[in-house]
């Protein structure tokens, strides 16, 4: 599903270059839960970047289920990005006038469904992060877990093909964080593939394989047995 | 712009910006009030003057003569100019279809007017018929000269009503009364009112062929007045009235023999051309009303660029979610522009229909001498709408612009 070859990206701060990723080498599969890992600085946020078209890589290859990810225009980029990908971010990102339900129907809206279709779509996925009841609600009126299964409904809603998250559970406490790993688990079952870039061991042992970043460089990829998150909710 | 899902989005970014939508709204119409209230007041001017120049026939030619000022073929400088009959019957004759009202007047200098024990000295003039309409003469009383008394040679005399009053005491009838001007009796034939006020009439008028007779004038005149036929605008008609100025005085300069520079010898005062100094003067304002009106309305775009910029700037982070969601830069620049047009034609709007009611209910009330009837008609409400759609256009693109160039990772990282 993700093909990356020898992917370098560097940053310029004032005169100095910052070399943040120095040849990563990486691939998905379909259907995999990875959990990218890395302490501040290693350059995770940053890959995840890349792979979600938010940020271009310098030099190296990035192919998203056999289609070349290279010198994209904006609007290309965002094409893609509403056919191919969904985020989830750390701090939720909902748009706070916007009701959960006109949150989750946001994607769609840029796929040019129709309105009625549109809501039909976002409310079922709502039913599948179960808050069909908080629907009309405001962001501001629900709780930290609650914000984030609807950002999981927003991100599903365009049934892509990968889904990017940035420090899912960071903004959570341990049950509530649990919780919500055992949503993206349950996803992940169904077949979809899943990024998750955390520095939390334990939500990392909750995936399927760790990818461990230092310095730019993955220094270790392993497949783990996953542990599921509701065996400690 | 027909994009009902966009409308939607706007509504209920409005909605959730109440304050903020109302105060942007607030500079744009104000603007455009003040924009409209001026246009009004400017038109209102206009009208008042344009009424000013109804007091009297409002294309009148005058026409006089005085001393040569230059040599001309051997004769002295100085040399008294007077008309004759022969040079109003040739003028009357050669433009006979363009004439409404002619009369040439023979002025009775030192008029004094007896009546029993009253006299006064007034403007005596021998005039024809004619000359009713030329001076806006109402009659309040019995009738004016006519052609009959033209012909025959009538004593008979018009008073003005300042006369009247100064002759006639304790509210006697004056009709059928006689009149002494200078010794020689006159009969009272009519009283006239002239809107031009006590001056205007404090004047009595003879027929001119009476008055050059008895007052042993020969066939000397001392001036001409002339209307022309109306024409369908301002324009042509001070067209037409420049070129019988011209042709007559031409005339005249040749028939007396005066040089054709010499400018104090024939005098030709056209009204016309003195409206269309007040009527320069009106656009010239009207002109200025337009720059204050636009200026203000540019510092109400200002205002509302200024607004959306800041909106673009608060809203950075959700332009970046959006964008992260799959929004196309051209949706994000078309979202605030639409935003920044419906925001100020809708206060645009309200500006102007608070403006028109203002001028529809105040401006009647207004009376004073140089302002009637302010109001603004349908093509300056038309071109206003169009400015503020345009207005809004411009406001919304500098922050449209920069809202589509926002990188969604910089945005996110906004907090």
């Amino acid at each position: 599903m993700i093909e990356i070859k020898d992917l370098h990206k560097s940053y310029s701060i004032g005169s100095n270059s910052l070399h943040v990723l120095k040849g990563i080498n990486f691939s998905v599969a379909e259907g995999e839960l990875v959990s990218i890992m890395g302490s501040s600085g290693s350059g995770k946020s940053t890959l995840l970047n890349i792979l979600g078209m938010l940020d271009e890589a310098d030099s190296g290859s990035y192919t998203l289920d056999g289609l070349p990810i290279k010198n994209l225009n904006e609007k290309i980029a965002a094409r893609y990005r509403n056919k191919f990908l969904g985020f989830i971010f750390q701090s939720f990102n909902l748009i706070s006038y916007k009701s959960a339900l006109d949150n989750v129907a946001l994607p769609l809206y840029y796929q040019g469904v129709n309105r009625k279709e549109r809501i039909d779509i976002a409310m079922s996925y709502l039913e599948k992060v179960g808050l069909t009841k908080w629907a009309s609600h405001l962001p501001n009126e629900l709780s930290g877990g609650q914000k984030q299964r609807v950002a999981i409904a927003r991100a599903l809603a365009s049934n892509p093909k990968v889904l990017l998250a940035d420090e899912p559970t960071g903004a959570l406490d341990t049950k509530t964080s649990y919780e919500v790993m055992d949503l993206i688990q349950g996803i992940n079952d169904e077949g979809r593939t899943i990024l998750v870039v955390t520095h939390e061991h334990d939500i990392a042992q909750m995936t399927k394989r760790i990818v461990n970043l230092k310095d730019g460089l993955i220094i270790d990829d392993t497949p783990v047995n996953q542990i599921r998150a509701l065996s400690n909710v | 712009m027909f994009d009902l899902e966009r409308w939607q989005e706007i509504f209920e970014t409005i909605s959730k910006n109440k304050l903020r939508t109302f105060l942007t709204g607030l500079s744009v119409a104000s603007g455009i009030f003040i924009l409209i209230v001026l246009l009004g007041i400017g038109e209102g001017m206009r009208n008042g003057i344009s009424s000013e120049f109804q007091n009297d026939a409002a294309n009148i030619l005058f026409i006089y003569t005085g001393a040569t000022s230059k040599e001309y073929k051997g004769m002295n400088p100085g040399r008294r100019i007077v008309m004759k009959n022969e040079d109003y019957n040739h003028t009357v004759a050669a433009n006979i279809d363009n004439l409404e009202y002619k009369s040439s007047v023979h002025r009775i200098w030192g008029g004094m007017v007896n009546y029993k024990k009253e006299s006064g000295s007034y403007r005596v003039e021998g005039v024809y018929p004619d000359y009713q309409f030329l001076e806006n003469a109402d009659m309040i009383n019995g009738r004016f000269i006519n052609y009959t008394d033209y012909q025959k040679f009538e004593k008979v005399v018009v008073l003005g009503r300042k006369v009247k009053n100064d002759l006639f005491k304790n509210n006697e009838d004056p009709l059928g009364k006689y009149v002494q001007i200078k010794d020689i009796n006159f009969k009272v034939i009519g009283v006239y009112t002239d809107p031009g006020g006590e001056r205007e009439e404090s004047r009595v008028f003879i027929p001119i062929s009476t008055s050059q007779r008895v007052f042993s004038a020969g066939n000397n005149i001392n001036y001409m007045s002339f209307t022309l036929q109306k024409e369908d605008n301002f324009e042509a008609a001070l067209a037409a009235s420049n070129k019988f100025s011209k042709e007559l005085e031409t005339y005249l300069k040749d028939k007396h023999t005066i040089a054709p520079d010499d400018n104090r010898a024939v005098s030709i005062n056209n009204s016309l051309e003195n409206a269309k100094r007040f009527y320069d003067l009106m656009d010239m304002i009207k002109f200025f009303f337009w720059g204050v009106g636009i200026c203000t309305i540019i510092a109400g775009i200002v205002g509302v660029s200024n607004i959306m910029l800041i909106i673009v700037k608060e809203r950075t982070r959700e332009i970046g979610i959006r964008k992260a969601l799959g929004a196309e830069p051209l949706s994000i620049i078309l979202m605030v522009l639409h935003e920044s047009i419906f925001v100020t034609t809708i206060a645009g709007f309200t500006g102007l229909i608070f403006s028109l009611a203002l001028l529809e209910f105040v401006g009647p009330l207004i009376e004073t001498q140089y302002i009637a009837n302010p109001s603004v008609d349908f093509n300056v409400a038309v071109t206003t709408v169009v400015i503020l759609v345009v207005a809004g256009a411009l406001a919304g693109f500098f922050p449209a612009w920069r809202a589509a160039r926002i990188k969604p990772i910089v945005a996110l990282r906004d907090e």
